[in-house]
């Protein structure tokens, strides 16, 4: 089923060229359909609001998102290879922990960020060697990673560490000024630079194809003489290192260090790769339509808060049905291209 | 003799249940030496009262809420939203009774129960039709309503704590016969699920679906009645739960109710040598799995050890016992035991067999 996805632009219709129609490649339709989604979402609360279709309101798309694009950038590599890492959200808090336990020790801003990234992907890269050489399912050993990260928060100290570097809050209070009165932070800009590497490294190298050949199907890509271990591994570094860069970007936002920070995000991370057309099983995505199901969950948050008499609440439903809307139509999208 | 009692020892070494139990002693012992009163079980009033009791009493939703959890990772499932039916089954209960006209009544808590009850029915009908109709994988068909779930337990609630005071309500989490109501109940499902189970075909059933969907089938299992029931089962022993949870305390709490209860639960079977990946499980090991963890929780409070800290030990026990029950690993463990063939080598093709049996198997795995 998983490769006939990626067949799928080749199908015999197309190729005999008999009526060449402009056709959009299957692959790209649960991408466009979110984009759909994101605009048509956007542009109703543009019409119902006065002040929503600004700049600043894109822009704050990102600036309250930051962490979790980069969240989302690392979740989708490890989906595509048909893994998932339930353990961000807790890495997230660790990584702010250390990074606000560290400051307050008077360690130099930069020895703290080498030492977080550091720390995140030598985690997630412990997970990835204990998935692959013991073939554990990945599930429960980002769980069992999950409950690790978040009790060390805890051994750290269990009350909530405000930052007060300097160095530090002048980089989180930092702005950068874009025409048309827009202003964005640093975070942004590393946001951006994450997915432009991300996108880079899938489409590019021998790495990320090798991700996609996993996903799709492992055992044909270790028959193939693919290095299936380097990725599968891999993947989880990865994504280890984005969530320890998430939780320091997530440190800029709280400018504090919590065990309770970014409770749940992992799942939240996981839906916006899902409604950004990842498929589950892996093997078929793309970073830039987990880029947008981030944007797409940003906007419902902003049109809730617009609204104001509707409560927090409401959004995880509206979060929980539209995963289930992509989830079906995923289904279905698979199901036609089994019968082809 | 000796020899029959080397081989209950290989036996013991071998069964799945044999490391859990041993944690579970190991860890009773340290409680032990801690607190040299920690087996003392009195009885007061007609109630046992003790450090056991208290364990048992404390574990008795996650061992509920576990064994649901069994029937569905035995048929290759896994569901991720009994925490979040925790949470609606106490918003339900509760503001059910504290919307009725005499809240104090038995009336007013039977139908309480009642809704909570037919609601999570009506949820585990949701989450079996997007797995056994749809074919939705089991962890994100679940997922949705796990993401969904507080959210409505929240819109139920209103977003406060809803507190009662109705005695019958009371009962299901605080009450006593004896021993505690919670405990009873648990160990009842318990027994009734063994049974129901282990002495029909239903068990075997459960397993065939688990270890080859497609096959079982054929065969004439009607695999997508069973798993579709599971669902409802598991939604159904998670809604008790959350009114044990909920009842204890007279207050139904939309935010943290049950809050992390289905990786406890998801932990409970693991432990007890359940695998993931469906198939045969074990009733006794997830029983064993409940009891360890909800025995190390309270360790971990008697030894003076901040709560909080007390997800890393879960952490541990989940990699220690996952690391031990890996195929992967246990073959490594047993080809370092046992001596590499004698040296006068009389069985060449033994080792040849073996070379030949690994890749082809790990191909196939997945």
């Amino acid at each position: 089923m998983k490769t006939e996805l990626r067949s799928a632009p080749v199908r015999p219709g197309a190729a005999s060229g008999t009526r060449p129609r402009p056709r959009v490649p299957s692959r790209f339709v649960p991408v466009l359909a979110t984009f759909a989604l994101f605009l048509a979402t956007f542009g109703a609360g543009s019409l119902r609001y006065e002040g929503f279709a600004s700049g600043q309101v894109v822009a704050n798309l990102f600036i309250d998102n930051t962490f979790l694009i980069v969240l989302a950038v690392g979740m989708t590599f490890v989906i595509l290879t048909g893994g998932i890492d339930l353990s961000v959200g807790s890495v997230v808090a660790l990584s702010t922990m250390v990074t606000a336990s560290g400051l307050q020790a008077g360690w130099p801003v930069p020895v703290v960020i080498l030492a977080v990234l550091a720390l995140g992907s030598v985690f997630g890269l412990l997970m990835g060697l204990v998935i692959h050489y013991f073939d554990i399912q990945p599930f429960i050993v980002t769980l069992a990673g999950m409950f690790l990260a978040r009790g060390l928060c805890f051994v750290i100290d269990v009350e909530s560490i405000s930052i007060k570097n300097e160095t530090f809050r002048d980089l989180a209070t930092g702005i950068i000024e874009l025409p048309g009165g827009v202003s964005i932070t640093y975070g942004v800009v590393v946001a951006l630079l994450v997915v432009a590497v991300a996108v880079y490294v899938l489409h590019q190298t021998r790495f990320g194809r090798t991700v996609y050949a996993v996903g799709g199907s492992e055992s044909s890509a270790m028959l193939m003489g693919l290095s299936t271990a380097r990725v599968k591994v891999g993947v989880y570094a990865i994504s280890g290192f984005c969530s320890a860069l998430g939780g320091l970007l997530f440190a800029l936002y709280m400018l504090s260090g919590y065990g309770l920070h970014a409770v749940g995000m992992e799942l939240q991370a996981i839906a916006a790769v899902v409604v950004g057309g990842t498929l589950l099983t892996g093997g078929a995505g793309y970073v830039l339509g987990s880029v947008i199901g981030v944007l797409m969950l940003g906007t419902i948050q902003t049109i809730i808060s617009f609204e104001g008499t509707l409560s927090s609440w409401w959004t995880m439903i509206v979060v929980g049905v539209l995963l289930l809307v992509f989830i079906v139509m995923q289904r279905a999208i698979l199901r036609r291209q089994a019968r082809h | 003799m000796t020899t029959t009692a080397r081989d209950a020892l290989i036996r013991a070494g071998r069964s799945r249940l044999t490391w859990p139990v041993l944690a579970l002693v190991a860890l009773l012992l340290v409680n032990v030496i801690v607190t040299p009163s920690f087996f003392d079980i009195r009885l007061q009033d007609g109630h046992l009262y003790g450090s056991l009791i208290d364990i048992l009493k404390n574990g008795a939703p996650t061992l509920l809420i576990a064994l649901g959890m069994t029937l569905v990772i035995a048929t290759r499932g896994i569901d991720l939203s009994v925490g979040a039916v925790v949470a609606i089954a106490g918003a339900v209960a509760c503001t059910s009774i504290a919307g009725a006209a005499d809240s104090g009544g038995a009336a007013a808590a039977f139908t309480g129960i009642g809704l909570a009850l037919l609601l999570c029915a009506v949820l585990g009908f949701w989450n079996g039709f997007l797995v056994s109709v749809l074919g939705i994988q089991p962890i994100i068909a679940t997922l949705v309503l796990m993401i969904t779930g507080r959210g409505i337990a929240m819109l139920i609630t209103d977003g406060q704590i809803v507190t009662v005071n109705n005695p019958y309500y009371a009962g299901v989490g605080a009450g006593f016969v004896v021993l505690p109501v919670a405990i009873l109940i648990s160990v009842g499902m318990f027994a009734l699920v063994g049974l129901v189970t282990r002495r029909t075909a239903l068990g075997m059933l459960i397993e065939s679906v688990g270890i080859n969907p497609k096959a079982s089938r054929l065969a004439g299992v009607r695999s997508r009645t069973i798993v579709w029931t599971v669902y409802v089962f598991c939604a159904l022993c998670a809604a008790v739960g959350g009114l044990m949870i909920s009842s204890n305390v007279s207050a139904a709490d939309a935010n943290n109710a049950g809050l992390w209860i289905e990786l406890d639960a998801i932990l409970a079977v693991v432990i007890g040598g359940t695998a993931l990946s469906g198939g045969r499980y074990s009733l006794t090991g997830t029983l064993v799995g409940a009891l360890l963890i909800q025995t190390l929780t309270t360790t971990v409070y008697t030894t003076g050890i901040a709560p909080e800290i007390t997800l890393v030990f879960k952490a541990l026990v989940v990699i220690v016992v996952c690391l031990i029950q890996a195929p992967k690993a246990r073959a490594l463990l047993r080809r370092r035991r046992t001596p590499v063939a004698p040296p006068n080598a009389a069985a060449p093709p033994e080792p040849a067999v073996a070379v030949e049996t690994t890749p082809t198997r790990k191909v196939g795995q997945r």
